[in-house]
């Protein structure tokens, strides 16, 4: 596509560090790139503020190639941006139209409290993990390759899963801030292999527990998340972890 | 017992909670609209079938405390859920835009299912709770739909039930984990096929009271 160069205007959420308040301000995003990112566009408004003595806006990001989840704004009311499994990092400006009016916001949750500006602080989703997103495995020699039989297809579903990047939109995106999609892809990457399997009762119930205590809401199966996430985490993924969470409460003697 | 508690607490206990009494209200429903097919049958088919009814005796008491203890479960969980779904996002957007997940049924659900409590409360008020020392129960329901208020609050409050399933049908069976990539194109499609026949059926039922009587 031929690089054009077009001008927005930016309605931008501003919250100084350690306030629990902020306002949107209005500012002009001149001579860019259609070829630039969202936030290579930002990185060029800050530019302007700088120069200007005006605090450059401050936000989230780190790989800008759409494989760490650092990154997250919801860009005119929708998480990462309205294009389809795309970060915000990998969003173009040739999606938008010159003259277009922008509006760009924090991931708002009761569990992700913004910190600054856009940065929002995710530190929700370390504790979930912690409670219970990994395996124990004995340290020493890697197993034989064939020792535990995964089909092709299983493989492909807990790879499916395991594509979460960890990033929150889904969070943003819900109409009750609910974690269900990162908790159902990062339960269900584990629940699907053998590896995962001993310690699946008891990580379904003490996930869902401390996604719980950490105040985000219930899944209402709205499938907002599904439809803003990057990668494209499907909500079989919830329906999985709902079916983990009922044996596990139900029939096993994890308490 | 602490067990019981904290996982009966859960969010995800609490979806799986909706799911089962609402898919009993939905069993529920199927079987009022079957007996109400007596209607088309005229007056005495359907006084008939009421007094088969009645003629099931505690059976029919178990079924009516049921129901009652399971509204009770729906209605208080879903106080519950929409407090605290308010409350997990305490700042909003100044802008929030539909990726494509949600639709009018499920946006609508709290809301759908505030106006059905409000139509099972005038639905008993004005039915089962009506004098029936001097009348048929055909005659105290063809009295009720002969009134136009009544009659459009019913068809508007059959439309509203059929939203609420509408969402309310898959969503159930997904609470409880039951995805599958056979089955739940056949869920999602009998969900809308079931809505449309309790919005239809239910909906028309008035009109063929007035008809009839
Ligand atoms: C004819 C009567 C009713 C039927 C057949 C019915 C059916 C259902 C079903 C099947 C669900 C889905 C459960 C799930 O997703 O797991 C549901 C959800 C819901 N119902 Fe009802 N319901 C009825 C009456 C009511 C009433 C009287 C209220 C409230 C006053 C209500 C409020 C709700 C709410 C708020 C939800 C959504 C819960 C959530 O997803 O967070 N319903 N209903
Ligand atoms: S499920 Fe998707 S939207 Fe949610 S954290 Fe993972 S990658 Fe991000
Ligand atoms: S900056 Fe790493 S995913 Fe966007």
């Amino acid at each position: 596509m031929e690089e054009k160069f077009i001008n927005l205007t930016l309605k931008v959420w501003r919250q100084k560090l350690g306030e629990k308040k902020g306002k949107i301000e209005t500012y002009q995003a001149k001579n860019i790139s259609t070829d630039a990112s969202f936030l290579e566009m930002l990185d060029i408004v800050n530019d302007d503020l700088t120069i200007k003595g005006i605090e450059p806006i401050a936000f989230d990001h780190d790989c800008r190639e759409g494989i760490c989840g650092m990154c997250g704004q919801v860009v005119n009311g929708y998480a990462h941006g309205e294009e389809k499994g795309t970060t915000l990092c990998q969003l173009h400006m040739r999606r938008f139209k010159d003259g277009d009016t922008v509006f760009v916001e924090p991931f708002r949750a009761k569990a992700f409290k913004v910190v600054k500006d856009l940065v929002v602080d995710r530190s929700a989703f370390d504790k979930i993990i912690q409670a219970g997103g990994y395996i124990t495995a004995k340290a020493g020699g890697a197993p034989d390759a064939n020792n535990l039989p995964v089909t092709y297809e299983t493989c492909e579903l807990a790879m499916n899963g395991a594509e979460c990047i960890g990033c929150g939109a889904c969070v943003a995106a819900c109409p009750n801030a609910s974690a269900m999609l990162f908790v159902g892809a990062k339960i269900s990457h584990l629940a699907l292999l053998p590896q995962g399997r001993p310690e699946a009762a008891k990580r379904a119930l003490a996930m869902v527990r401390t996604m719980d205590s950490c105040g985000f809401g219930n899944c209402s199966n709205e499938r907002e998340c599904e439809a803003s996430c990057p990668k494209n985490i499907e909500i079989t993924n919830i329906a999985r972890l709902n079916r983990e969470f009922l044996s596990a409460g139900v029939c096993s003697t994890a308490m | 017992m602490n067990w019981l508690v904290r996982t009966f607490s859960c969010s995800v206990a609490k979806k799986q909670f909706m799911a089962v009494t609402g898919l009993a209200f939905c069993l529920f429903l199927t079987s009022h609209l079957i007996g109400n097919l007596f209607v088309y049958g005229g007056k005495d088919a359907f006084n008939a079938y009421v007094e088969h009814l009645h003629a099931l005796g505690v059976l029919i008491h178990i079924a009516e405390a049921g129901l009652i203890v399971f509204a009770l479960i729906h209605i208080g969980t879903a106080l519950i859920l929409y407090f605290q779904n308010l409350a997990a996002r305490p700042v909003r957007y100044k802008k929030k835009s539909n990726a494509g997940g949600r639709t009018l049924a499920s946006a609508t659900m709290p809301y759908t299912g505030l106006f059905i409590l409000v139509f099972i409360v005038v639905h008993l008020v004005s039915m089962k709770f009506a004098d029936h020392s001097t009348l048929s129960t055909f005659d105290v329901t063809a009295g009720v739909f002969a009134k136009p208020a009544y009659l459009a609050f019913y068809i508007v409050s059959m439309v509203v039930v059929a939203f609420h399933v509408n969402h309310g049908f898959w969503s159930a069976f997904q609470s409880f984990g039951a995805s599958h990539p056979k089955y739940m194109p056949i869920v999602r499609g009998f969900g809308i096929l079931f809505s449309l026949i309790v919005g239809a059926g239910f909906g028309l039922i008035p009109i063929a009271f007035n008809m009839i009587s």
